[in-house]
């Protein structure tokens, strides 16, 4: 038997319950950062000042166009010199959290954007004050309009969590290459591994979809 | 005026001591950039138009392969590929054979539902027309539907390729020596890692520009095949569901 | 099907010759909507229909199951003696294969409301395509034909134009010249003039009645202009609910018919 199944039984349970907890902190914790980041990305974004939205728009194109494992190397290296300590854990979320911001940023200003005219020309007649027109009127259609989206990114953060591993995080996929490489055999961890991100990617995408069509009506 | 080597080792300071070997690495991003796309654009048309099938198996083979692919993580897959694989069949892929090959994979499954949608959204007055002109159903696809659905392709591809571009890093971590790679190196030897980092993403940047300036090029002759006077402009971030 | 004569044989005696189209018991759904309840009816070679009827009657449906864009729920139908899109297997009927339909198309050419041209290629593309693609025509021929059907529509200096630089009209007039360079039998034309701008109709109508008058093309015409529907049609069929109910010559149909639908329904269209 190719497949070794004691060892299985083995590492089975810790990949389960401590991986699986630092994997959900990392997505989660991630997750957070990106969704409340972003919104402010979005808001500076669309700034009728050009000297806060143009460089904010050059800096989360520049952080979209630049590889996540790359920035989480400087923030895991570099950081550090300027007096800052973290776990690698929280290094790891900021990296996550800060680069999906830059995205779900885009993901709020089409929803702002799709906010139809007429919502602001209500809120003109109305004589509401700007800031609240935002709070109380576009911002609550946009974010409805932006959580389709928000939960693909959801499910994004957690696929790519894994490359936490890469500066030490020991969530499943570290656990996992942790385990694979004290007997220098990776089948029965990494497939693990595998199958644990497939048994929970699909069904929440399947599970947005449904979302995204219920919306939609 | 003598010209200046940006890879040459007499550079002044740390850069004289880095971009030699970031060049390098630069170069084996490059070339792990081209091969993936190459096999993620063969997997996404081949992928993306039997998911577009009448028959239900036909689809349901596209299906299965989209979801397993997009639904769990590159690096995950590439330590498979790698590491797993030869245990399983006793086929052992050499380390950069293995990155394109998962880099293939992943981003062409993301490719395969650019191309579904891209097809599905060809009016369908278009295909009955090509039915009415007695074309055969290779011929409607060849001459007919796929050229019009070649430019709704062509941004959301731009945005795949740009991801693909990125995900040569992880390539670093089966010790391709690409350019992530390299930087780690320098920066463990006790390189300047500010100036090192910095180095790194403004190469990795030029270099998403250069897609993006190569796809607008082709979305514009593209655009032009169809009568459309030029593209329309467009936000460069993904709009493909679950942008990785 | 058990009549002595034997549409679709191969052997077909002259006399079947007499129906260029038939529908035999044709039933159509889609899903629990019944659209054509056991429709019989038959056209001559070389005879000139026009379809009326209200909305959602079934008229389109009627062409698009003769372009084979839509299959029989039950019944059959058959082109100049042959299945459309059935073939017979021993005394079976069998849905057809594509090669089969391949075969019956080439004798049906269709006009659409929406023109359909292809974006892709320019005016001349448009016309010689399918000659070339589907019938093996070498280009050099097609083109010359294309250029002599670009003459007839009067769009001989728009060879090379991208369809979308043509007004409605031409571009109707491109997808006509379309249709006709397949020299197909029939010619089906599903209210090709009611996308276009009141201005233009007259064009593409003046068109199409030289050509109902030349050649010896079998026509098939959904329309509600009344007056073209007189000057290219020999009969009229009055469709309602899936079924014809009334049918005979234009001037009767148009001056005095006999049912109280079609007389609504008549009043209804010179009424809008
Ligand atoms: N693909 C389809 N799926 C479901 N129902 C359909 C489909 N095509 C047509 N129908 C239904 O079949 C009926 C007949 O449609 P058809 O288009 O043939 O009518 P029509 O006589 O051409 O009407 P109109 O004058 O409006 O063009 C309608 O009720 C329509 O809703
Ligand atoms: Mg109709």
């Amino acid at each position: 038997m190719i497949w070794d199944w004691d060892w299985t039984l083995e590492i089975l349970p810790d990949l389960l319950t401590q991986g699986l907890l630092v994997t959900v902190q990392a997505t989660l914790g991630g997750a957070v950062l990106a969704f409340v980041l972003g919104l402010f990305l979005a808001l500076l974004r669309r700034s009728r000042r050009a000297y806060i939205s143009r460089p904010v728009g050059a800096v989360t194109e520049f952080i979209r166009s630049t590889p996540l494992l790359v920035q989480l190397f400087v923030v895991y290296y570099v950081l550090p010199d300027f007096g800052v300590s973290m776990t690698a854990l929280t290094t790891g979320i900021i990296g996550l959290g800060v680069h999906y911001a830059c995205y779900t940023a885009e993901v709020y200003r089409a929803g702002i954007d799709g906010v139809p005219k007429g919502q602001w020309e209500a809120a003109v007649a109305l004589n509401l004050p700007r800031h609240w027109t935002w709070l109380s009127v576009v911002l609550p259609q946009a974010v409805r309009r932006s959580l389709p989206a928000l939960g693909n990114y959801l499910v994004a953060i957690f696929k790519e969590s894994p490359q936490l591993s890469v500066i030490t995080v020991v969530d499943v996929m570290g656990l996992a290459r942790e385990l694979g490489s004290e007997r220098f055999r990776y089948l029965e961890p990494v497939t693990i591994a595998g199958l644990f991100f497939l048994l929970i990617a699909i069904p929440a995408s399947i599970l947005i979809r449904r979302m995204e069509r219920r919306l939609d009506h | 005026m003598t010209t200046i080597n940006p890879c040459g080792a007499e550079l002044p300071g740390t850069l004289g001591e880095a971009m030699p070997f970031l060049c390098r690495g630069a170069v084996v991003t490059l070339q792990s950039t081209l091969g993936g796309s190459v096999i993620a654009i063969a997997i996404a048309l081949v992928v993306g138009l039997m998911a577009t099938s009448r028959l239900r198996s036909v689809r349901g083979v596209a299906r299965a392969y989209m979801e397993f692919f997009r639904g769990t993580s590159v690096l995950v897959q590439l330590f498979w590929l790698f590491y797993a694989m030869p245990i399983l069949t006793g086929y052992q892929l050499d380390k950069v054979g293995a990155g394109i090959l998962a880099l293939g994979l992943n981003l062409g499954a993301y490719g395969s539902e650019v191309v579904r949608g891209a097809v599905q959204a060809v009016p369908p007055g278009q295909r009955e027309a090509a039915v009415a002109l007695n074309f055969t159903p290779y011929q409607r696809m060849r001459y007919v539907i796929l050229p019009q659905a070649f430019v709704a392709m062509v941004p959301p591809m731009n945005n795949l390729l740009i991801e693909l571009l990125k995900t040569t890093s992880l390539l670093s971590v089966i010790t391709v020596t690409d350019l992530a790679y390299q930087g780690r190196l320098l920066v463990n030897s006790g390189s300047d890692q500010l100036v090192v980092f910095a180095l790194m993403l403004v190469i990795y940047f030029l270099f998403s520009y250069l897609i993006t300036l190569l796809m607008r090029y082709v979305e514009g002759r593209a655009a032009r095949v169809v009568g459309r006077e030029r593209p329309r402009r467009r936000r460069s971030a993904p709009a493909v569901e679950g942008a990785r | 099907m058990t009549t002595e004569t034997q549409p679709g044989h191969d052997s077909r005696a002259e006399s079947e010759r007499q129906w260029m189209i038939r529908f035999d018991k044709v039933v159509k759904r889609f899903g629990d909507v019944t659209v054509l309840r056991e429709l019989d009816f038959h056209v001559k070679p070389g005879e000139r229909v026009t379809l009326i009827g209200p909305s959602g009657s079934g008229k389109t449906t009627i062409l698009r199951l003769l372009m084979t864009l839509e299959r029989v729920t039950s019944g059959t139908i058959e082109v100049d003696g042959r299945y459309l899109s059935h073939t017979r297997r021993g005394d079976r009927l069998v849905p057809a294969d594509e090669k089969h339909l391949r075969q019956v198309r080439k004798k049906v050419g269709m006009v659409f409301q929406q023109f359909n041209l292809f974006p892709n290629m320019n005016v001349l593309r448009n016309i010689t395509e399918a000659p070339v693609r589907a019938l093996g025509v070498p280009r050099d021929q097609a083109e010359a034909k294309a250029r002599e059907l670009l003459e007839l529509v009067e769009l001989a200096d728009k060879a090379d134009k991208h369809p979308s630089r043509l007004s409605g009209g031409q571009q109707q007039r491109v997808a006509i010249a379309r249709a006709l360079a397949m020299e197909p039998e029939v010619l089906l034309l599903d209210e090709v003039t009611s996308a276009l701008d009141p201005e233009l109709v007259s064009g593409v109508q003046n068109l199409l009645r030289d050509i109902a008058q030349q050649g010896n093309l079998t026509l098939l015409c959904v329309t509600h202009e009344m007056r073209f529907a007189r000057d290219i049609s020999d009969r009229v069929l009055m469709f309602d609910q899936g079924q014809i109910v009334e049918e005979g010559d234009p001037e009767q149909i148009f001056t005095e018919p006999e049912h109280q639908r079609t007389r609504e329904f008549l009043q209804a269209v010179l009424d809008a």
